[in-house]
């Protein structure tokens, strides 16, 4: 390990003392038996090192000397799901002047993955939810995919049965075995069994809630839903404290409600908006009585669906924006300065769409911190590791089948999911992703404390959490490369998500507008989407004013 | 695996940590040997105890399924009988040293044989979860004799307190050391009968070394006794090791009413062959696929009909434009490719099963190549391994018959074979005018899966004509022949060799009597499998 951190505390850290233990007589360097393979760059490296060249020259004053050297109808910042969708949205409305500017390499931000590998596999997100009737623009990019085949008798779309994730979805292990589903039933005495359908009932009428226009109490997207008072509220205490007003304190269901916050939201549940846990349960749910709508994933995760988005997009990749200057009454026009690999460069947009975090966008667009002062959202640091196997670990006679979702019980991590499940194949090679959200509230603390970890240090807390499960895990193993994600997702904190600085994120700031998943506070595609879905809207509906021809 | 006897272990080593004083100059000698030996002992009698336990827990749900159930009774079972062994000790007054070592004999014997025994006696009982729990109870009892017997044996000669702390802090660390080794060592390294017979003369062992340790106690006549005892059990034990090997398939054979003649453990499955009077049968992982003696009326009504249906409904076909291309999915016991092969117009059949260890056996071993004709080496014949979903995905070659034969949907595994995902991928391979036909459980047995399978199809886009015909080791067995065009049951029979279908036995199969009808049945998706629901549902009332 290059950082001040031995390998003994990095495993510690992430996965507790005791595991971290029998790795005291290792020396620190020497990492003999860890399979190869890299540390990916999600951006960080890249980005640090190309605000170093820019702070070392000039820095962006002289850059906005430069002449413009283009104009564009349309500037979109940030080739993640919400820049992307973005540029769909209006391509499809008929802009065609489109052009995203992309900081890294590659595209699809935390929707990355691999489709070309031998095993297609996610670096991030990797499903979404089946939508329900009333999402008609997430329906609409998966008719466009080719993935919706049918309709059900009520209108709702059925997605492609080939994408909908395939029996068996979950297991859990725990002490020696695997177990189906993700609810721990194996020992769970008749307290544990009340509870578990006490808080189920709850859920069931948390997802039955409707306004008076029957809209969602709970909707995906947040903005989608009617979101009542008496919901939102919920945002002002931990799902911890909910749970124990309704004395819902088995082990087993507090794992679940701990499992659910760091899986969707990379925080444990004592840190979670109760609205953001509860809305992991609710919005998902059809109305009373119905299961959880399918779940909907690829081998490469939302890679996929990044993949459909930027098909024919103009994406200029290794591109930093530096600056964003709005139109004003001198300048009609937006100016967008970039570090470009020709080198720096000026350009003009009738609009921009910032597509990435607020922490940047504060950054760069200029007036906007000051605008909107005090608005701090949180972003929580990922990890995620994709595992090739020359072949499946032992099973035990008795344990549960693998399963997309494999997780242990006792462990920090997510456990892993199977890039070959969905394809139905049950032997041979294949690869596994596994997930690991760091939950520590102060994550810019525990940033700094995992900085300088390598390859074989994430390797070897990887194998160490999957051993328990599978003994012969390191012999199989032929390559793990990780993804370090230091501000992977935003998290709904307590009050995060229904405060009023939340809310103003969204709204434009002159012809610069947003879309990203934390305008909603909650990290998933579908936030991503819904907002790319409403910028595009903004935008369609500024080109149709005749004021707006004017300035043209 | 919940083990609430380890949990004092760690509350009680709080205790002093010196070695135990040995109380001198009392009225009682002391051990002539140090009283480490005997705690030695009782640690490994702790861990052989607690071996057995795990091993009866693993045989229950290995044989029994449903391991949540199997470990908690015999765990709870486990430990109760070692109350009652406890409470025992009471009634045991004499000969104290003597004693002990015959039960630690009595742990032996019972543990090293309980799971060649149990796995022996697994196809000859009704009662066998009574024998298993019997065999717990038995073995707990033992072993609560134990520890109460050894205390009163060191009872004065050590100080009280470190006499309780140190045998029950061995007797608890003992637990832990048993709870590792035996999924981490035992069961991987050596299975469960020969872990169950080595654990046992690891207890024997003990017992003769105990003759030393308490010669004194015992007197020259008791310890002849208990090390001739000690000596014959080993050898009852190492007979039984070296036997093993044969005693695994002693086992296997026992599961089977006829002998087992030929068995491999391949990536995906076991297969077994056994043998008898009525020729042979091949099963995988324990489930009957064919008998030789009735087989050819199970493939022949697997075949035929979807031969018979072929064709866009005009004229029956002639022997020049009957099927051509056909594909088979499952079926590498190469018996029904023999009945596809009797039909002159097949130019080309491509036959797809995940199991090399499977379609190699029907090429090389010979009853079943000479049953099957040796069918899969014809030349018009192509052998594919590979996991039919992914195949059918992958494929673009179209074909005029599909015989879809895979195993019955036991598991998620085999159940995505039977989803509408599949039957449409398979739809879209489909020449004009072609015939599908699947194998599809007992209408009678599983009434529900079968229709459930009938309905799936028919929610892909077939038209469909369920059929059903009797194979004596099978009992009622259905089919389901289907067409993407609608079309009208088969009548006549294809003029190829035949022994069992005639024109109106053709006929008369496409009628369901009232107790095997048509039942409403969700369809099985991909990410909803109710057919392996179903079916597991409805054979579990027959086993």
């Amino acid at each position: 390990m290059s950082g001040a951190v031995s390998r003994r505390d990095f495993v510690a850290l992430m996965l507790g003392a005791p595991l971290a233990a029998k790795l005291a007589g290792c020396s620190s360097h020497a990492a003999p038996g860890l399979p190869p393979g890299v540390l990916i760059d999600t951006g960080m490296a890249t980005g640090h090192e190309r605000l170093r060249t820019l702070l070392a020259g000039n820095g962006v004053a002289a850059m906005a000397q430069l002449p413009v050297a283009r104009h564009h109808q349309v500037i979109i910042v940030g080739a993640g799901a919400a820049g992307l969708a973005t540029a769909w949205a209006l391509r499809k409305a008929g802009i065609q002047d489109v052009v995203v500017l992309e900081h890294c390499d590659t595209i699809g931000g935390t929707s990355r993955g691999d489709a070309a590998a031998d095993f297609p596999h996610p670096w991030g997100a990797h499903y979404i939810v089946a939508p329900m009737l009333e999402q008609t623009d997430l329906t609409e990019l998966l008719a466009d995919m080719g993935a919706i085949e049918a309709h059900s008798a009520d209108g709702a779309p059925i997605v492609d049965e080939a994408l909908r994730c395939r029996d068996p979805e979950e297991r859990i292990f725990y002490r020696g075995r695997w177990y189906d589903g993700l609810y721990l039933f194996a020992g769970a005495n008749a307290d544990d069994r009340k509870q578990f359908a006490q808080f189920n009932a709850e859920i069931d009428s948390l997802a039955s809630v409707r306004d008076a226009t029957s809209r969602r109490g709970f909707a995906i997207p947040v903005d989608a839903g009617s979101n009542p008072a008496e919901l939102t509220a919920l945002d002002q205490q931990s799902f911890a404290s909910w749970l124990d007003q309704r004395k819902l304190t088995s082990p087993r269901l507090r794992w679940l409600a701990n499992y659910a916050c760091r899986d969707d939201f990379g925080l444990l549940a004592q840190d979670t908006s109760a609205w953001a846990g509860l809305f992991y349960f609710a919005a998902r749910q059809k109305r009373s009585g119905a299961h959880a709508q399918p779940v909907v994933t690829w081998p490469n995760g939302n890679d996929a669906l990044i993949q459909h988005l930027a098909r024919g997009q103009t994406v200029e990749r290794n591109t930093t924006v530096v600056q964003i200057t709005p139109q004003s009454a001198s300048q009609p026009r937006a100016s967008v300065i970039a570090l470009s690999p020709q080198g720096p460069m000026h350009l003009s947009a009738q609009h921009v769409v910032v597509c990435v975090p607020q922490f940047v966008a504060r950054r760069i667009v200029v007036g906007l911190a000051d605008a909107r002062k005090g608005d701090t959202p949180d972003y929580g640091a990922w990890a995620v590791a994709n595992l090739h196997l020359r072949a499946r670990p032992r099973r035990r006679s008795g344990d549960a089948p693998t399963s997309w979702d494999n997780v242990i019980y006792d462990s920090p991590s997510l456990g892993y999911v199977s890039a070959t499940h969905q394809a139905g194949r049950e032997t041979g090679a294949t690869m596994w992703t596994w997930y690991y959200p760091f939950c520590d509230v102060d994550a810019a603390a525990q940033r700094q404390r995992i900085a300088g970890a390598t390859q074989a240090d994430y390797a070897e807390v990887v194998l160490r959490d999957l051993q328990r499960a599978h003994p012969d895990i390191r012999e199989l193993v032929t390559n793990i490369d990780i993804a370090f994600w230091g501000h992977g997702m935003v998290r709904p904190r307590v009050g995060a998500v229904w405060q009023p600085a939340r809310l103003a994120r969204a709204a434009a700031f002159g012809n610069v507008h947003f879309a990203h998943t934390d305008l909603s506070g909650i990290a998933l595609f579908e936030e991503a989407y819904g907002h790319a879905r409403r910028a595009a809207r903004e935008i369609l509906a500024a080109e149709a004013t005749p004021h707006d021809a004017g300035v043209r | 695996m919940s083990k609430p006897v380890g949990e004092p272990a760690a509350s009680s080593n709080s205790d002093g940590a010196g070695e135990p004083v040995l109380e001198t100059g009392s009225d009682k000698t002391p051990l002539p040997v140090s009283a480490t030996a005997l705690y030695l002992n009782v640690f490994i009698v702790a861990i052989c105890g607690l071996i057995y336990e795990l091993l009866a827990g693993t045989l229950g749900s290995y044989l029994l399924g449903d391991s949540v159930t199997q470990f908690s009774l015999v765990i709870g079972l486990y430990l109760s009988a070692m109350g009652i062994g406890a409470w025992l000790s009471r009634r045991l007054e004499t000969q104290l040293a003597k004693r002990f070592l015959e039960v630690e004999l009595a742990v032996a014997l019972v543990g090293g044989v309980s799971a060649p025994v149990l796995f022996l006696a697994f196809a000859k009982i009704a009662s066998f979860q009574a024998l298993l729990l019997g065999t717990v109870v038995a073995i707990g009892i033992l072993v609560g004799l134990e520890i109460p017997l050894l205390m009163r044996l060191l009872e004065g000669r050590v100080a009280f307190k470190d006499l309780v702390s140190r045998v029950l802090t061995f007797d608890y660390i003992g637990a832990l050391v048993a709870a590792l080794i035996f999924p981490l060592l035992l069961v991987p390294k050596l299975g469960l009968i020969r872990s169950s017979l080595a654990v046992g003369m690891a207890n024997a062992l003990v017992a003769l070394w105990g003759t030393w340790i308490l010669r004194d106690e015992l007197g020259k006549r008791a310890v002849l006794s208990v090390r001739i005892r000690a000596v014959l059990l080993l050898a009852l034990l190492g007979t039984g090791l070296v036997f093993a090997n044969e005693l695994t398939t002693r086992a296997e054979d026992e599961m089977y009413a006829d002998p087992v003649v030929y068995t491999k453990t391949t990536n995906y499955q076991r297969i077994a062959v056994t043998a008898g009077r009525a020729g042979f049968q091949l099963f995988l992982n324990g489930n009957l696929q064919f008998a030789s003696a009735d087989e050819y009326r199970y493939h022949e009504a697997l075949v035929h009909p979807a031969f018979a249906a072929y064709g866009d409904g005009s004229a029956a076909p002639a022997a020049s434009n009957g099927p051509k291309r056909v594909l088979v999915l499952g079926g590498g016991d190469g018996l029904a490719m023999r009945e596809i092969l009797k039909h002159p117009s097949v130019q080309a059949v491509t036959l797809v099963d995940l199991d090399p260890g499977m379609t190699s056996l029907s090429q090389h071993f010979p009853p079943l190549a000479k049953l099957s004709g040796n069918s899969l080496k014809d030349a018009r014949v192509t052998v594919i391994n590979d996991d039919a979903m992914v195949w059918v995905s992958n494929n673009r070659d179209l074909f005029d018959v599909v015989i879809v034969d895979f195993p019955d949907p036991n598991s998620f595994a085999l159940g995505k074979l039977y989803t509408k995902l599949f039957y449409r991928r398979l739809a879209a391979r489909l020449a004009p005018g072609a015939a599908v036909v699947v194998q599809a459980t007992s209408p009678l047995f599983a009434r529900n899966s079968y229709w459930c399978i009938v309905a799936t199809m028919r929610a892909s886009g077939f038209n469909v004509a369920p059929y059903h015909t009797t194979v004596p080791s099978f009992g009622t067995w259905g089919y389901v022949l289907a067409k993407l065009a609608p079309f009208d049951p088969p009548h006549e029979v294809p003029n190829v060799a035949l022994r069992f279908l005639t024109g109106p036995a053709l006929a008369a199969m496409f009628v369901f009597p009232a107790d095997m009808a048509e039942v409403p049945a969700d369809v099985n998706y991909l990410d909803n499998q109710a057919l392996v629901r179903y079916y597991e549902r409805e054979w579990r009332r027959w086993e």
